[in-house]
């Protein structure tokens, strides 16, 4: 009989409307990395909460070392050595490294805080499996890399056994990327079982030992990492054969569509500027790609060009018009789209159903409504029409509440919205983040079609694979400026893995060097 | 029976019937209390509670008069819930209800005495006073964020001390004694009275007149409003999602001003209808009114829909006209308090429901099971399940299969 130390067999889970989980079976054998592979929507991160006692199954037992447990909360999951860092971390932000390591399993005295040893065993801890961190700093000051280690020390300092990675990688830069795989597999050679959850083939194809894969909350199978392949995978995931969109690099000499000049937007956390000075154009028929690490500004550039958050100084020219002081409406009717970067925040309201969804930039307009009553036959057919040409797929077609769609044709809903108003510009911020393989293939090949229709896609992306994949030219940005233009073509990950973590500059971009 | 229990309840259907389940669990938890009441007495009859139950629930069907009552108590009611229930589906907590009826009925009174204006006049009088106590915390609101509780609370005093300062300091309100209330309508300005469409006399009470089918109305419209035109579009896009109403270019700050006013003006005419029927006197009042703040939980037992409104003031008002039956069996505070505990389990309503789908989910599982075991098929795809069975067609085809 095989070693199993955690076994998930024939789990259901069902939420209103979806079964996220049918008789899915996951087996992980005793210290070895097992990928959890799948689409969104898949259910991987229902299984995993089923794991870690988020969610009841409605069906199905789960074994430790053979033996069946009971998980009904968080709680129980550490009792069994299960430990999960989470794709969004949960730290506290204003508490220190250590605070937060410790946090939920304090060791105390007569209830004191009993720190000098436990700040030895942190420590210790960080040796022996490499795991750099600050321990005094605050976790607001320092790194995504480094909140990561901090995620993992906290499962090492409980003493977990089985350590469940959900999606690590999306947040990393390439250097941080190939640091997080070396330390999973020091965790390995300790004895501790992973877990790694992830859509990012190439990853699972480096570090893993076994995957299993969902599809459509079924289990499809259990293969080893040395007996297959990419293509073999992403076809197990997706039901298909899938391609990459690749666009070979234009240079443009079209007419320019956005012009942003000298453009500064205060920053909401500290006095600096989140974004400092920075000019730039978009012309049509080109796919401009910002790239860089989360936060260096590219959020607050697009909330300043489309209206979301005010600017200090600076102007915006949408089609030869000056939109700087123009209301978001009045942006949008000027010609511009917006795929946001969160699309529940601001994308979808999630508890209108699609079709009202999709009309949220058109209900305003003439034969959507006749004297501020809505033409409902109007905005059903407009759904309709939508959903078909974009492939939107929900339980209960225009009237399904958005919320419970999968993130993938949540993200399609809001594309389709925006194309569909046949901007001449189209702003998409991380369109692709947490999807998988083939809604991002889908969601490549609607931009690219954008740019062949010859209209501005400013694009940007964490992934510096998609970055590449798409991009004509490419902006990186470092703590709110620009510090170089690039050719995807003559370029590489790993040069701009320079620029992003600001060890490099391009000489036009140096300040005072114009 | 077994095409019933197995038939998936729509959402709507759902709503209703734990909302029924919640009043039902309501009233047997407040006749508990009465049998507690009954036992702690020094001579208990185990039959008062069932006598003082029965007088409750049957008290307003006694008489047509008792009955007209029901109508009365519910209009301003409704209006408040109307009120209430509209903020909420901007995501607002209109807690000022109060204020604003409280100054609407004022003014009302001040435009129908004073100023001799007819009664839809001085209707409109309390609405617009009604709606500009509302647009105040709406523009904090929108312009500078400040929490609508606050402001709708610290207004609601502010309301009701204007009142009272306007009230002593007019004395032309007030010219037949007793001085400390506003004159009797009949007496100064009969043309103020809400009409009665000549069914006062023919059903012989005071309590009939035109208010309830303002109320009515005034639902109706509501739910028109939120339901079929752009502006309901916005308030609600504001209400379940401010950030992304913003991002699609929707004026939130506006659309927060507009829907404060309209609940403000809706709490405004609740005022009139209250005070313009003519029965009772507006005082100086050293406590707030509680009206506007019947309209929680009659918008709360609605879940915020204009025409559950309808329903739960209706349901309200009976049982505040029943509440008349405990009166002389209990003091006037037993009788608020069972009447409180009856409201508050009747609010549970968005438990029971969920208790039901979970219900419903289970029995689904414990099918999905038999099926397999009966057949080793695949599990249905989801659609299908919840599709086929619903229909007698589908129950039919299944007992085909199985007499096959």
């Amino acid at each position: 009989m095989e070693d199993y130390i955690i076994e998930m067999e024939n789990i259901r889970k069902e939420f209103p409307g979806v079964v996220a989980n049918d008789d899915v079976t996951l087996r992980v054998r005793r210290g070895e990395i097992h990928a959890l592979l799948g689409e969104n929507g898949a259910g991987k991160s229902t299984l995993m909460s089923v794991l870690f006692g988020l969610y009841r199954p409605d069906l199905g037992v789960i074994k430790k070392n053979g033996e069946v447990v009971n998980i009904s909360n968080p709680n129980d999951a550490n009792d069994l050595g299960i430990g999960m860092v989470h794709q969004h971390f949960k730290l506290v932000e204003v508490f220190t490294v250590l605070e937060n390591i410790i946090l939920g399993a304090e060791p105390t005295k007569y209830g004191f805080l009993t720190m000098a040893e436990t700040r030895k065993k942190v420590l210790d801890l960080s040796e022996k499996f490499n795991l750099r961190v600050d321990i005094d700093a605050k976790i607001e000051d320092i790194s995504v890399g480094m909140q990561q280690r901090v995620e993992i020390l906290k499962m090492l300092y409980r003493e977990n056994e089985i350590l469940i990675f959900d999606e690590p990688t999306a947040v990393l830069t390439p250097q941080e990327i190939d640091e997080l795989m070396k330390i999973m597999k020091e965790l390995i050679k300790e004895g501790k079982s992973i877990l790694f959850i992830s859509h990012k083939l190439n990853e699972i194809m480096s570090v893993c030992d076994r995957v299993s894969v969902l599809r459509k909350g079924k289990y499809i199978g259990t293969v080893n990492v040395a007996d297959t392949n990419t293509d073999a995978l992403s076809e197990m995931m997706v039901g298909r054969k899938v391609e990459t969109i690749k666009v070979t690099p234009k240079q443009i000499k079209g007419q320019s569509i956005l012009k942003v000049e000298n453009l500064i937007v205060p920053s909401k956390l500290h006095k600096n500027n989140a974004v400092n000075n920075v000019s730039f154009e978009v012309k049509a028929g080109e796919i401009l790609c910002i790239a860089g690490i989360e936060g260096n500004g590219q959020s607050e550039l697009v909330y300043g060009i489309t209206g979301l958050e005010k600017t200090t100084s600076g102007t915006i020219t949408l089609n030869d018009t000056d939109i700087t002081g123009m209301s978001i409406r009045e942006r949008n009717l000027t010609g511009m789209s917006h795929i946001p970067e969160d699309r529940h925040k601001f994308g979808l309201v999630l508890d209108f159903n699609l079709a009202d969804n999709l009309m949220l930039k058109k209900y305003f307009q003439k034969g959507y409504h006749s004297y501020g009553f809505i033409n409902k036959d109007r905005v059903l057919k407009h759904s309709k029409e939508l959903i078909k040409k974009f492939d939107i797929r929900s339980g209960r077609g225009s009237y399904t509440t958005t919320r419970s769609m999968s993130g993938g044709n949540q993200q399609k809903a809001i594309i389709a919205r925006e194309i569909d108003c046949e901007s001449e510009l189209l702003i998409a911020v991380q369109p692709t983040r947490g999807l998988d393989v083939g809604a991002i293939e889908n969601i490549h090949r609607m931009l690219v079609e954008q740019r062949d229709n010859n209209k501005a896609v400013l694009l940007v992306s964490l992934e510096l694979e998609e970055v590449f994949d798409i991009s004509d030219r490419i902006l990186v940005m470092y703590n709110g400026e620009f510090v170089a233009e690039l050719n995807p073509r003559k370029t590489t990950p790993q040069e701009i893995g320079l620029y992003m973590v600001g060890s490099k500059r391009q000489p036009q971009f140096v300040k005072g060097g114009e | 029976m077994m095409a019933k229990s197995r038939k998936e309840l729509s959402e709507g259907t759902l709503n209703i019937i734990s909302s029924i389940i919640s009043i039902l669990g309501g009233l047997l938890i407040g006749f508990l209390i009465l049998i507690l009441l009954e036992i702690t007495k020094s001579e208990s009859t185990i039959s008062t509670p069932f006598t003082v139950m029965r007088n409750f629930l049957t008290y307003p069907l006694q008489d047509s008069g008792k009955f007209i009552k029901v109508f009365y108590n519910a209009a301003p009611l409704i209006l408040c819930g109307l009120a209430v229930g509209f903020a909420f589906k901007a995501g607002l907590f209109n807690i000022g209800a109060t204020g604003q009826y409280t100054l609407g009925a004022f003014f009302a009174l001040v435009a129908a005495i004073l100023w001799q204006f007819p009664w839809w006049a001085a209707m409109l009088v309390g609405m617009v006073v009604g709606a500009f106590w509302g647009f105040i915390p709406g523009f904090f609101k929108a312009v500078f964020n400040i929490n609508e509780v606050i402001t709708t609370i610290m207004l609601n005093w502010a309301a009701l001390n204007l009142a009272n300062l306007l009230l002593y300091n007019m004395p032309k309100l007030r010219i037949i004694p007793p001085y400390n209330r506003v004159d009797k309508l009949i007496a100064r300005n009969p043309s103020a009275l809400l009409p009665d469409l000549g069914l006062k006399e023919l059903l012989g009470t005071d309590f009939f007149n035109i208010g309830i089918i303002i109320a009515i109305v005034l639902a109706v419209v509501m739910f028109i409003v939120l339901n079929k035109t752009t502006f309901g579009y916005e308030v609600k896009a504001c209400g379940f999602n401010k950030n992304a109403s913003t991002y699609a270019g929707i004026k939130a700050k506006r659309t927060i001003i507009m829907t404060m006013v309209i609940s403000g003006a809706l709490a405004g005419i609740a005022g009139g209808v209250s005070f313009l029927a003519g029965t009772i006197q507006f005082n100086i009042e050293s406590n707030l009114l509680a009206m506007g703040f019947n309209g929680i939980p009659v918008a709360l037992l609605a879940n915020s829909h204009p025409l559950g409104i309808i329903a739960s003031g209706l349901f309200i008002g009976y049982m505040q006209v029943g509440g008349q039956a405990f009166e002389g069996v209990y003091s006037s505070e037993m009788t608020n308090v069972i009447l409180s505990v009856i409201i508050y389990f009747s609010a549970f309503a968005l438990i029971v429901s969920q208790v039901i789908k979970n219900i419903q989910k289970k029995n689904r599982l414990k099918r999905g099971e038999s099926d397999e075991d009966g057949s080793e098929s695949v599990s249905v795809p989801e659609t299908d399940d919840s599709e086929s069975e619903d229909s007698p067609e589908g129950a039919n085809a299944k007992t085909m299969e199985v007499s096959k």
